[in-house]
């Protein structure tokens, strides 16, 4: 009696955290296809009342993503590496524990101290520092997954190419990574999907922009960044452009993160 | 070598930036500066005792509803649901974790406030407004944006993450323990209490670890909140958190002992959230030992 | 060993690779490099963004080289900007203060006029609110508490004020709304002037009202309240059409926040002006001068580093406050009186580069 009771109690409780997702899914859904069409999507914002879109705010997100993960995966993979492979000793049980700490370190702090670093000396806001901020966050991400990654790889291939008398590099490079390779990527790509929906860390580093901007040293417009402006914006278009632009930034997220659910199933 | 050395570096470069950059107030201020109560940049008064308030407050609110719901979904996924319906629902759960703050953020104003304001809120009034003591955090003025409000997106914020930690957790407790006291005649209900109570330290760093994200949390919360430096005992009321704060003002902090007053509760958070995530690590390895819980940290 | 060693080669050439494709960085005349076009930033107050964005757009129009990106980050973060040089112009309703300028070589240069309004939720009330200074500095110092307080009732005879208690709303944040706001009541007001005085964000007394983010998060919160009262900026109770009081007026006359009185109070005020432009409206003579007016600026730096850019800034500043003054009044502000125009004429001219007017 009890146990049916309590299976009803914790079944409710899922029923209703997927009631929430739907909910939420379902209200960018909905306000947000009203007001996307090809213009929002290819043009610059406009003064409030004449249209415009959030074209150069995905090309600032992706960039800056694009930018981001060209800096933070090697760093990340190989912080993973070194962790898996030589970081028994005291040196690597104070990275991991660092790179733990960074996880948790609340995302505008990073934003804060690349301000300090980055965006004080050089004298603006730019798509550079955006993409650092967010290259912050990824590292530890990535090097705590790479490293889970290749400690999955069964010791015997390991030990085996090491009897045929490979060298730890080489086995390293050509067995292990291969092996774990696939799990990492998943990793990365789930990290990637983390920084495409980050906003704190932007508002002092990339700002914002209203221009289509392929260079770095310039402010640059990201999605998120848009969105808050939109949201915080006192009239209805602005909510309106709000959700429209919520649609596509929660639908690439959510695309990456079914992909790779799809991908790495077996590993489930 | 350097990749890893990379991470040191970054982490120590944070703490000197902000210890430097604190100074002024720490020099001038001392401890003064976490218990005051009045937050007056005009004047140059600087206490961050609102802002430790409603951070705090805020991630328990959040706590007190996502912990047992958290809780509810994990036994749900491992101890009663068959493994075809766990699949795709832990997946449900775990895409909740993957939906930007900034959009909770925007559902929470455009959805959620409203829902509070009118019907949620009322509702608590209503039937718990009267009660002595108690009642004084369910009274005041319904806006919609306030430090309950800010609580409730903070909790669907954090359920994700307790669940998938404790869906861990659950699953490597060894099936011996289940079936042994089945055996003993335990009904399927206190099997899984049994299983819990062994399990009990890496749920409370599960917990913990929630409340470690529920207290850095910055966009959502900045968007709900009201962000108004002030200690009220009503949950309507808006309030301010020390995330939040830095991303309303960390732009607009002209003069010199503002802008360190801003960064030392910066400081303040990113300590707390240093010792708090710790300490989740802690409890969650002395059960499973690394895997099971580092894997979602 | 090898391991680490050949992966932090390939760490590092995938390092140099992405900062390579960063660049070019770090120095502002590069800015003037790409592609031909002139890129100019500026940030600040978020009250005159709407009109600023209108005016970049038809600028950018006649000038298809010339990119000028604003964005509203506050009227505080404006002067933090041009102070520590993160962008290339500010802006800010409120004027510096003389501390705040020393040491710099900022020049203001108001653009447009605008107002500060009161907006009230009384749902059973259809006539128009009239209020005096002393009733609203009454209401946020918590000497008035209901609608039908006799301070109140005074101005609004032909009114059926509610016997309710008043919810004051007021800004959070640090705001030029909220300096624009409090200046007036200063003026106006001595009580206010010894309690609470001028500023972007006073210490308000504790126990009397609440605070929101933003002119959309006070607008808010009193369409939420019944019996608030808050203040606004008016394209936003425009935007929104919220009822909005008439304010009595230094001359007594209550009047309505409309272009042409936000006008007279800039025309009343224009013999008064000081040489750096710095200056305040609020309370201003002439019959029609309606009292919370007031400039909202954009901060240049006197010397400009790089003579494209600085060139280009200028000539924009020039056709805002002529051809682009016609694009104010659909967007609730006022145009700058002609003879402003004529002192920030002056005022253009003094920008430099090398020493070399920018403008003759």
């Amino acid at each position: 009696m009890l146990s049916a009771l309590m299976t009803g109690l914790t079944s409710a409780c899922a029923v209703f955290a997927i009631a929430i997702l739907v909910l939420i899914l379902t209200y960018i859904a909905v306000r947000g296809f009203s007001a996307i069409n090809l213009e929002f999507l290819i043009d610059t914002p406009k003064p409030v009342g004449e249209g415009g879109g959030i074209g150069n705010a995905i090309l600032g997100s992706v960039l800056m993503t694009v930018l981001a993960t060209g800096i933070g995966l090697p760093i990340g993979i190989g912080g993973g590496v070194y962790l898996a492979e030589m970081g028994s000793n005291w040196f690597g049980s104070i990275v991991r524990f660092l790179a733990d700490t960074l996880i948790g370190v609340p995302s505008i702090i990073v934003g804060i101290f690349i301000y300090t670093l980055i965006v004080l000396p050089m004298g603006r806001q730019s798509g550079l520092a955006g993409a650092l901020s967010l290259a912050i966050i990824m590292i530890p991400i990535v090097a705590r997954t790479t490293e889970e990654m290749i400690k999955l790889v069964p010791k015997s291939m390991r030990e085996g190419a090491l009897a045929l008398g490979a060298p730890e590099w080489r086995v390293t490079w050509n067995i292990v990574m291969p092996a774990a390779a696939s799990g990492i990527a998943t990793g990365a790509m789930l990290a990637i999907a983390r920084i495409s929906g980050e906003t704190a860390p932007l508002l002092f580093t990339a700002l914002n922009s209203r221009f289509y901007n392929y260079f770095y040293d310039q402010p640059m417009a990201s999605l998120t960044v848009q969105i808050y402006n939109y949201a915080t914006g006192p009239f209805d278009v602005e909510h309106q452009m709000a959700w429209a632009a919520t649609l596509i930034l929660v639908g690439l997220i959510l695309a990456i993160n079914v992909a790779v659910r799809y991908l790495a199933r077996r590993r489930y | 070598m350097i990749s890893a050395a990379s991470i040191i570096f970054i982490v120590v470069g944070m703490i000197v930036m902000m210890v430097s950059n604190s100074m002024p107030t720490i020099s001038r201020f001392g401890l003064a500066f976490l218990t005051g109560s009045e937050w007056k940049p005009a004047d140059g008064v600087f206490g961050a005792l609102p802002f430790i308030y409603g951070t705090i407050v805020s991630s328990l609110i959040a706590l007190i509803i996502s912990v047992p719901i958290s809780l509810g979904i994990a036994i749900f996924l491992t101890e009663q649901a068959p493994k075809k319906i766990a699949a795709p629902i832990s997946f449900m759960v775990e895409l909740l974790a993957a939906i930007p703050s900034v959009v909770y953020g925007l559902w929470g104003i455009f959805v959620l406030a409203p829902f509070i304001r009118d019907h949620l809120g009322v509702f608590l009034e209503t039937y718990l407004g009267w009660i002595p003591v108690v009642g004084q955090l369910f009274q005041g003025r319904l806006t919609g944006i306030g430090m309950l409000t800010g609580g409730i997106i903070l909790a669907l914020m954090t359920t994700p993450i307790i669940t998938s930690v404790v869906r861990d957790i659950l699953e490597v407790v060894p099936n011996t323990q289940r079936e042994a006291a089945l055996a003993l005649g335990a009904t399927k209900w206190e099997t899984t209490m049994i299983v819990l109570g062994n399990a009990a330290s890496g749920i409370a760093g599960a917990v913990v670890l929630g409340l470690g994200r529920a207290l850095g949390e910055t966009m959502a919360v900045t968007m709900v909140i009201g962000n108004s430096p002030q200690i009220s005992a009503s949950l309507f009321e808006p309030a301010y958190t020390i995330a939040s704060v830095l991303a309303a003002n960390f732009a607009e902090a002209t003069d010199e002992l503002y802008l360190s007053a801003l960064i030392e509760m910066g400081l303040v958070l990113f300590l707390v959230t240093f010792v708090v995530n710790a300490f989740a690590k802690l409890l969650i390895m002395s059960v499973a030992s690394g895997k099971a819980g580092a894997k979602n940290v | 060993m090898k391991t680490t060693l050949l992966l932090t080669l390939l760490t590092l050439a995938s390092i140099i690779g992405a900062s390579c494709s960063g660049q070019p960085f770090g120095n502002n005349n590069a800015n003037t490099a790409a592609g031909g076009t002139i890129s100019i930033l500026g940030s600040g107050a978020s009250f005159p963004e709407p009109v600023y964005e209108k005016w970049m757009n038809e600028y950018g129009k006649l000038n298809p080289n010339v990119r000028i990106d604003y964005q509203a980050t506050g009227s505080g973060a404006g002067q933090k900007a041009i102070k520590e040089n993160t962008s290339d112009f500010g802006a800010s309703d409120d004027p510096m203060k003389d501390e705040d300028l020393k040491g710099t070589q900022v020049i203001h240069i108001p653009t447009v006029l605008g107002a500060v309004v009161l907006t009230y939720n009384l749902p059973e009330v259809k006539e128009r609110l009239k209020l005096s200074p002393e009733a609203i500095a009454g209401i946020y110092l918590g000497n008035i508490k209901k609608w039908n307080d006799p301070k109140i009732r005074a101005d609004n005879a032909e009114v059926n004020l509610p016997d309710t208690e008043i919810s004051p709303v007021y800004r959070a944040d640090s705001s030029g709304t909220t300096a624009v706001f409090t200046d007036f009541l200063s003026n106006a007001n001595s009580e206010w002037k010894n309690k609470i005085g001028a500023n972007k964000q006073p210490s308000w007394i504790t126990g009397v009202g609440a605070g929101a983010k933003g002119n959309d998060g006070v607008m808010g919160q009193v369409k939420n309240i019944p019996n608030s009262i808050g203040y606004v900026e008016i394209a936003f109770a425009k935007a929104n059409d919220l009822p909005t009081a008439l304010i009595k007026n230094k001359s007594g006359k209550f009047v309505e926040a409309s272009i042409e009185n936000v006008s007279a109070a800039a025309a009343g005020s224009v013999k008064d002006m000081p040489e750096d432009l710095r200056t305040r409206i609020t309370n201003a003579e002439g019959e029609n001068a309606y009292p919370i007016s007031s400039y909202t600026y954009i901060l240049v730096n006197k010397e400009q580093p790089d003579d494209v850019k600085g060139k280009a800034l200028v000539d924009f500043l020039w056709w805002a406050v002529h051809d682009g003054e016609k694009f104010t009044s659909d967007l609730h502000y006022a145009p700058l009186p002609d003879e402003v125009v004529k002192k920030v004429e002056e005022k253009l001219k003094t920008i430099t580069s090398n020493g070399t007017a920018l403008r003759q």
